[in-house]
């Protein structure tokens, strides 16, 4: 990364060389990015529509909530939301689940050393990345569409997103397998599914299941806003509450949104720490 | 041959145990999912129904209708100067923070503020956070952008604060000792030994956040989303698909220049070397497990 390139072509006495860590080339295409960035930045400073007077009155509108919030409605969590909050976890793990029953025929496509057809990779590739590219809130506007409002429809979404995801890091898993033991197997005449048991499997294995433990906590983090759009969980309850401007109730589910997440991070440091 | 007994034995044996435990865990999985499905009351006479509608559902979305392109433009300008300006803002807040984090620098007492600030900024989804800025700072594309900037400091300022902890000491105490002043030794000892890795974040952050500025219209807070939500309440699915086209092409734009961005920063690629796809060294660079968005 550091290239070192003297000023001048012929030889000069060491005290007068002029050391620079990167060449005129180099210079220049890194200027280039920080000026595109900067023009970026401006261009959207000059352009974005922002109303001053909203900037000005933020903080009274932002003591206005938090005294609307308070005191927080406690007495609302064990009617509306332990249910809530028990879908959505449902929703977060059948999801992940469903995700990984999908993700790893598409992942042993997309690895090369698996599947040698160049087309099929790249079908492979295509499925992961057009399932990262669409935003788990619009994989639930299109489950709702199809399935209807409820949980069904998040847990659809949850799992279409995460496709991408685990698919993608479980092919590189694959892809990363040393050759020794796969070859040790050839040589003995397994078959192609003892090769993928017991030559690739436990090598993927420590990778799979942190991946599946990573999503899973990303996806307890998804699941909470899928209910805006009507696929189910606690953001169902959130979106009434905020439509019906009870805000009281808004802080008791964000406040049960906020310990499940970090309860599901401490879960998922903990097992990962047991299995790695 | 008969002093072998270890060898003929070890044969005998399987190599492949049962392994109760594994095999318990598989069938508590199980259980779990038969339970978790009954309470979600998913039948197969719902999924059949289901499919039904997916047929109809996709036969509207195609072709799609780029008709109503001025709005669609518009919207994607919009998410677009919230990206840009949600990370230039996350960022500029994330490198304080981030340094604050930092344990090996940093006195406890300035790290664990910093960290739960990242903790809290961390926990919520950006749609949420929206939610309350919207609230705050009333509808339009400056809610998106607050929100997204929190965003921001919860992912960019985790990983500087990591990226500073792995640095080496060595070099911050010889800067050190020549009596530099903080600001120096942040400077001249610690900035470049991570500056390439935080040009990496800020590309993955920018990338993260063009995704999530096309979803926080949903709740009003500007960007393309708003238009999204209101075809699809009208059910335009034909302009839903075209929307969806527009924003994936976007993203994908948008990883493109941030590879680019990458190659110049960190494999130190020329503007030529780029036109040229030459690769040099051929190092990929892998944001491993940060693919949250």
């Amino acid at each position: 990364m550091t290239e070192a390139a003297t000023q001048a072509e012929t030889p000069l006495p060491v005290a007068q060389r002029i050391w620079r860590r990167f060449t005129p080339a180099q210079r220049v295409a890194r200027f280039t990015v920080f000026l595109l960035v900067g023009i970026a930045i401006a261009a959207a400073i000059q352009t974005v529509e922002i109303i001053p007077e909203f900037l000005t009155d933020a903080p009274e509108q932002m003591a206005d909530l938090l005294t609307r919030m308070w005191p927080i409605d406690f007495a609302y969590y064990p009617q509306g939301v332990h249910a809530a909050l028990t879908e959505t976890i449902h929703i977060a793990s059948l999801g992940t689940l469903l995700a990984l029953v999908m993700a790893i025929p598409v992942g042993l496509l997309a690895a090369r050393n698996i599947c040698p057809f160049t087309s099929l990779n790249l079908l492979a590739k295509f499925i992961l990345v057009s399932s990262r590219s669409v935003n788990s809130l619009v994989w639930a506007l299109l489950f709702v569409g199809i399935f209807g409002p409820g949980a069904l429809a998040g847990t659809l979404a949850i799992a279409f997103r995460s496709i991408g995801f685990v698919g993608k890091l479980f092919g590189e898993a694959i892809e990363e397998t040393a050759r020794g033991p796969i070859e040790a197997l050839d040589a003995a005449g397994a078959p192609w599914l003892s090769r993928l048991a017991f030559g690739y499997w436990p090598q993927v294995k420590p990778a799979f299941w942190s991946i599946a433990l990573f999503r899973w906590d990303i996806n307890v983090r998804e699941s909470a806003v899928l209910g805006l759009v009507g696929a189910g969980g606690i953001g169902m309850i959130l979106d009434s509450a905020l439509n019906l401007f009870q805000w009281e109730r808004v802080a008791v589910i964000l406040v049960a949104i906020f310990v499940v997440v970090i309860l599901a991070e401490v879960v998922v440091t903990f097992v990962r720490g047991r299995i790695l | 041959m008969t002093d072998r007994p270890a060898v003929s034995a070890s044969s005998n044996a399987n190599p492949f145990p049962a392994n109760w435990r594994s095999r318990g865990l598989w069938i508590a999985l199980a259980v779990y999912v038969v339970y978790a499905s009954a309470q979600m009351d998913v039948s197969a006479e719902r999924v059949a129904v289901g499919l039904h509608n997916a047929g109809h559902f996709f036969g509207r979305m195609f072709p799609p209708n780029f008709t109503r392109w001025e709005l669609l433009v518009k919207g994607l300008e919009e998410s677009l100067e919230i990206a840009v300006l949600a990370s230039t803002l996350g960022i500029a807040l994330s490198l304080p923070i981030g340094l604050c984090a930092s344990r090996n620098l940093m006195p406890a007492w300035v790290s664990w503020p910093a960290r739960l600030i990242i903790v809290a900024a961390r926990s919520f989804h950006p749609v949420i956070v929206a939610i309350v800025f919207v609230k705050a700072v009333g509808f339009g594309a400056l809610a998106g952008i607050l929100a997204l900037a929190v965003a921001s400091v919860g992912f960019a300022a985790k990983l500087f604060a990591e990226a500073i902890e792995e640095i080496s000491l060595k070099q911050v105490e010889a800067v050190r000792a020549t009596g530099a002043s903080f600001m120096s030794v942040i400077g001249y000892g610690v900035l470049p030994q991570v500056f390439a890795r935080f040009i990496g974040f800020c590309t993955y952050q920018l990338d993260s956040n063009l995704r999530n500025s096309t979803m926080v219209g949903i709740v009003g807070a500007g960007g393309i989303g708003g238009t999204l939500f209101a075809a699809f309440q009208r059910f335009d699915y034909d302009y839903v698909c075209a929307i969806l086209i527009s924003i994936i092409a976007l993203i994908m734009a948008g990883e493109v220049l941030a590879t680019y961005v990458r190659a110049i920063f960190i494999d130190g690629f020329s503007l030529a070397d780029i036109f040229r796809r030459r690769e040099r060294g051929a190092t990929v660079h892998r944001v491993q497990h940060l693919e949250d968005d």
